[in-house]
């Protein structure tokens, strides 16, 4: 009853606020009538009566007040009323307002889209069941080289039947694809896809959308071929038609039936990823028992109450058990690794991500440390404004309030705007970032919305309540005299406006010195020597399916009918084949020895990397040959015995030695060359060349070229070298493979200078976007030093009239101004340099080639500040160095 | 003197309620009542009485409504609710007790 009763008053209170007003005043009028005609009735006379009323009575307004404040919604009128006031004097001061509101935003956009990418890829758990009980697995190479190495299938096998700790336990492959044969009047295309074993998805938890997932039986080398197409292949190239369920597609020129699709938001290893065949079916049983060719990837399912250590423990166990059985193979590891999925997944670019977070958290710093230098400023043209509502009773936590409100106002509005520029950041980012893991996760929801709200009543209370700090009960009168004439502003505002300058340079100095430091890291990068030539090179990909070339002299005739005609094209000037580009990774190694050298001792390894090329590859590339010459002519299958090594190589293990004519014996030679030397299988070193990239960052590292017309494998890059523009030449190419396969689909085609690009992307990313919040940041840092500067002068306009009417030089007048607006930036800079060496010493990794205290660019930062700063306060000295006497005296 | 503010906390409160469980009545009225029954002892100031009105008005316990006076004027006459009857009485007890207590104490020493 009683809560009936509260509740209909609450709400009369809240929606007829202004009818309850008059009633109050209606109901004391009747009182105070009462009062009057009460006097009237003891012989005064009406005037006498309702003086008398009003004497007994007391100040009608107040009793209303007081009558008022029992009202319940009084606190929600007060804050209706503090941001009406508010909007208001923000309209009063629409370029304050619109500036900080931008500034606001900015701050806020920027962490917000920031934030959201950490979250979706960082710390959002992977979409699959019970994603922290999957951890990816590893050998440990027993050169120690690599402790994160690929797992060999032979040890795999073995890891699966002993192992007590994995409730499941997958093995696969990415880095291949399939010639998706022309159907339907559409194209070929080259598909990427992953191997994989029938538990994969099992292992994830993850369930088709459609039919079935691998069974066991699909995962023989005699079961008929099934594959899993992708949702996005599967909407795109089969226009989402649940028929193609067991259909028969063509990979490889070979028959494949489809036999489940992936849900949208499925992917793995990762997004390229669109299709997935069983392992055991499409890799040869040699590949698949070998102990030390480690090429695949390995997830498994933790048990319950198994921890990661105690199986991986396990696994090392095992893999040593193998090791030690077969002691004469070195490169059988003899320990295993592991990491949870999501480390591996997203491991290379948490620090980077993490840096840019910090930097967007700095960005918000300032803008929040200008927005509320700009209030102060207001604050002090307010300044009598406000001392004068306090003598007239405005309680102090009143003005706070206002205050307050003024900056949520401000920051509510900017942090709204903000959301609205991280969405479309966020459109970019993905769209620019294909290649970062899970980036297709990205997505702002409730709790980026939350995070933006925390950020927005944060800046809010920090611009408020730095810029009150200013507003001291106690100078209310000293405000008000110091106001009389204002020749010098509040000392204390002043130096609260000047620390904060200072912050804001030194976090702007932080900034700065990042993105140097990161730019020139990326120039380094750039520059970098790779080896070859990248200008006007044009490279792509294909593979020829194993149905349709099965011989390995089908392949060498592809190849060499595609660079006879390819050479005869008008423009270009050398072409060549190649199994990797430099700049496309490392790609394998295998293991060699030296023919002319005493055998090897058990144990000690000896490798180095593996890369198949033509014979004129080197001239199209622009390595050059420093020692012997290229392939012969006739290195086709069968008769291929010739090694081409790279000046590393020859460095490393022919010294001072002539390399050629030496022999090498190596795993991959005996399928190639049938003859034999010493009774092995031999290759000639005919030649040695400069070294190249495998990728930007890393050093070159010595290298074994065989010759690729040997036919051993179908898949290959083609290298055009041209004097004009290369890309021109792109179609005229893919028109001869047109004619010599017209269902052979041609891969990336891309110049050489785009697959550097790519491969220096994260630098040159991090490093741009660093770049755009210094350069914010800077703007913010000089907008604040020429505020505050211009302001100072207007306050001390009269006194610096009175100094150049008694004889100050122009000349003094304008360096003690100067100098008065560059100390703030001085102390700033001290600051952010000190800043700068804890900055840099965490961003280490992610430097190539300079040295985190680059003094380059911690010198280059300073005096840019410098200049910034002297530029941002040269015209408000000026300015006072100009004042007219005159004019300065009569504008009081 | 005999200002409510001297009063003990919430004693007002009281009176208000006491002053209406016989009928409703206006402001005006409640604070006369209170005068003539405490033989002008108590005179309520109306900067209290007003806001000590609204405030029960605000809990429930006293309900506000228009009507017309005996000399047909608009006035808003307050009466009370059967929330109010309970806190009334709990009140009074509240007093007896406290008012005997200080009685003891003041006869005892």
């Amino acid at each position: 009853m009683r809560l009936l009763d509260k509740l209909r008053m609450r709400l009369r209170m809240l929606f007829s606020r202004k009818r309850e007003v008059h009633r109050l005043d209606a109901e004391l009028n009747f009182h105070l009538e009462e009062l009057t005609a009460e006097n009237i009735a003891s012989g005064m006379n009406p005037m006498e009566a309702r003086q008398a009323a009003l004497r007994t009575f007391g100040n009608p307004i107040l009793v209303r007040e007081q009558a008022g404040d029992t009202w319940s919604w009084n606190r929600l009128e007060r804050l209706v009323h503090n941001v009406r006031i508010g909007i208001r004097t923000l309209a009063r001061t629409p370029g304050f307002a619109v500036v900080s509101i931008l500034i606001t935003a900015i701050g806020i956009g920027t962490n917000a889209a920031l934030f959201t990418v950490v979250r979706s890829v960082l710390l959002k758990p992977l979409p699959y069941r019970d994603p922290s009980r999957l951890i990816r697995l590893y050998e440990h190479s027993t050169d120690d080289k690599f402790p994160r190495n690929d797992v060999a299938a032979g040890i795999f096998a073995e890891w699966k039947r002993q192992n007590h700790g994995f409730s499941e336990l997958a093995i696969l492959q990415s880095d291949l694809g399939y010639n998706l044969s022309a159907s339907g009047g559409q194209l070929p295309e080259k598909v990427s896809a992953a191997v994989c074993s029938w538990d994969l998805f099992p292992t994830l938890g993850v369930l088709p959308a459609l039919g079935r997932g691998f069974s066991e039986t699909d995962d023989r080398p005699s079961a008929s071929a099934t594959a899993i197409l992708g949702w996005g292949l599967w909407k795109r190239r089969f226009g989402g038609d649940p028929a193609i369920l067991n259909q028969a597609i063509h990979l490889d020129a070979k028959v494949y039936t489809v036999i489940g699709i992936m849900p949208a938001w499925f992917s793995y290893p990762d997004q390229s990823v669109q299709l997935w065949t069983p392992i055991y079916h499409e890799i040869n049983a040699d590949e698949m028992r070998a102990l030390d060719s480690h090429d695949f990837v390995v997830v498994g399912r933790l048990r319950p109450k198994v921890t990661e250590t105690e199986a991986a423990t396990e696994l090392s166990l095992i893999t040593a058990r193998i090791h030690n059985q077969h002691l004469d193979d070195p490169y059988i590891s003899k320990a295993a690794n592991s990491q949870p999925l999501l480390n591996d997944m997203v491991g290379e670019i948490k620090r980077p991500l993490y840096v840019l977070l910090a930097a967007a958290g700095c960005l918000l710093a300032i803008a929040c440390l200008n927005v509320a230098s700009l209030l102060v400023a207001r604050g002090a043209t307010r300044r009598r404004e406000l001392a004068i509502r306090s003598a007239l009773g405005a309680s102090r936590l009143h003005q706070l309030g206002e205050q307050l409100t003024e900056s949520f106002l401000l920051s509510v509005t900017g942090g709204g705007i903000g959301l609205i520029m991280a969405q479309l950041v966020l459109r970019w980012f993905a769209s620019t970032r294909q290649d970062m893991a899970r980036i297709e996760s990205i997505h702002i929801d409730g709790i980026v919305v939350s995070f933006t709200v925390v950020l927005i009543v944060l800046s809010a209370f920090l611009a408020g309540v730095i810029s009150s700090f200013s507003i001291k009960s106690d100078q209310i009168v000293r405000a008000l005299q110091e106001s009389s004439r204002s020749q010098s502003a509040g000392q204390g505002r002043v130096r609260l406006r000047r620390w904060l300058l200072s912050l804001e340079v030194g976090l702007t100095v932080i900034l700065l010195v990042g993105a140097g430091l990161l730019l020139k890291s990326y120039e380094r990068l750039r520059s970098v020597d790779m080896g070859c030539v990248t200008k006007n090179v044009l490279t792509m990909q294909f593979s020829l399916p194993e149905e349709k070339y099965s011989q390995p002299v089908q392949r060498a005739n592809f190849f060499s009918n595609l660079i006879e005609r390819v050479r005869s094209l008008p423009g270009v000037r050398s072409a060549g084949l190649v199994r990797k580009l430099p700049g496309q990774g490392y790609a394998g190694d295998t293991s060699f020895s030296i023919a002319e050298r005493p055998p090897l001792q058990t144990g000690q390894m000896q490798y180095a990397m593996v890369r198949w090329a033509d014979a004129g590859y080197f001239a199209a590339m622009g390595i050059p040959i420093l020692r012997g010459h290229t392939f012969d002519e006739h290195q086709w299958p069968g008769g291929a015995s010739q090694v081409i090594i790279s000046q590393s190589f020859a460095h490393q293990y022919f010294e001072d030695e002539d390399p050629i004519g030496k022999h090498l014996l190596t795993r991959v030679l005996p399928a190639i060359n049938p003859t034999l030397f010493q009774g092995r299988h031999y290759g000639e070193i005919v030649g040695v060349v400069g070294d190249t990239r495998f990728h930007v960052s890393k050093d070159p590292q010595g290298a074994m070229y065989f010759p690729i017309y040997s036919g051993t494998f179908g898949s290959a890059a083609l290298a055009v070298q041209s004097d004009q523009e290369v890309s021109r030449l792109a179609l005229p190419i893919q028109r001869i493979v047109q004619q010599l396969d017209p269902d052979l689909a041609v891969a990336d085609i891309l110049t050489m200078d785009r697959i550097i690009g790519q491969s220096a992307m994260d630098s040159s990313f991090n490093a741009t976007l660093l770049f755009v919040f210094a350069v914010f940041s800077l703007v913010l840092a000089a907008v604040g030093l020429f505020g505050v500067l211009s302001y100072l002068v207007a306050q001390r306009t009269t006194e610096i009239g009175i100094r150049i009417a008694l004889g100050a030089q122009r000349d003094e007048v304008l360096r003690l101004t100067l100098l008065d607006g560059l100390r703030p930036a001085f102390i700033g800079l001290v600051i952010g340099l000190f800043g700068s060496i804890a900055a840099a010493q965490f961003i280490r990794s992610m430097l190539y080639g300079i040295n985190p205290f680059d003094p380059a660019v911690f010198v280059c930062v300073a005096a840019i500040l410098i200049l910034v700063a002297t530029a941002a306060c040269v015209a408000p000295a000026w300015q006072a160095s100009r004042l007219d006497p005159m004019t300065a005296l009569r504008s009081e | 003197m005999g200002k409510p503010s001297d009063l003990v906390q919430g004693t007002l409160d009281v009176l208000i309620l006491k002053t209406l469980s016989l009928e409703p009545k206006h402001g005006w009225a409640i604070a006369k009542r209170i005068q003539q029954v405490s033989g002008d002892v108590l005179q309520v100031q109306q900067g209290s009485l007003y806001p000590a009105l609204h405030r029960l008005e605000q809990q429930g316990w006293v309900r506000a409504k228009w009507a017309e006076t005996e000399t047909g004027r608009q006035a808003k006459f307050y009466s009370l609710t059967a929330a109010g009857r309970k806190q009334l009485d709990q009140e009074t007890a509240n007093w007896r007790r406290l008012s005997a207590a200080i009685d003891l104490v003041i006869q005892h020493t």
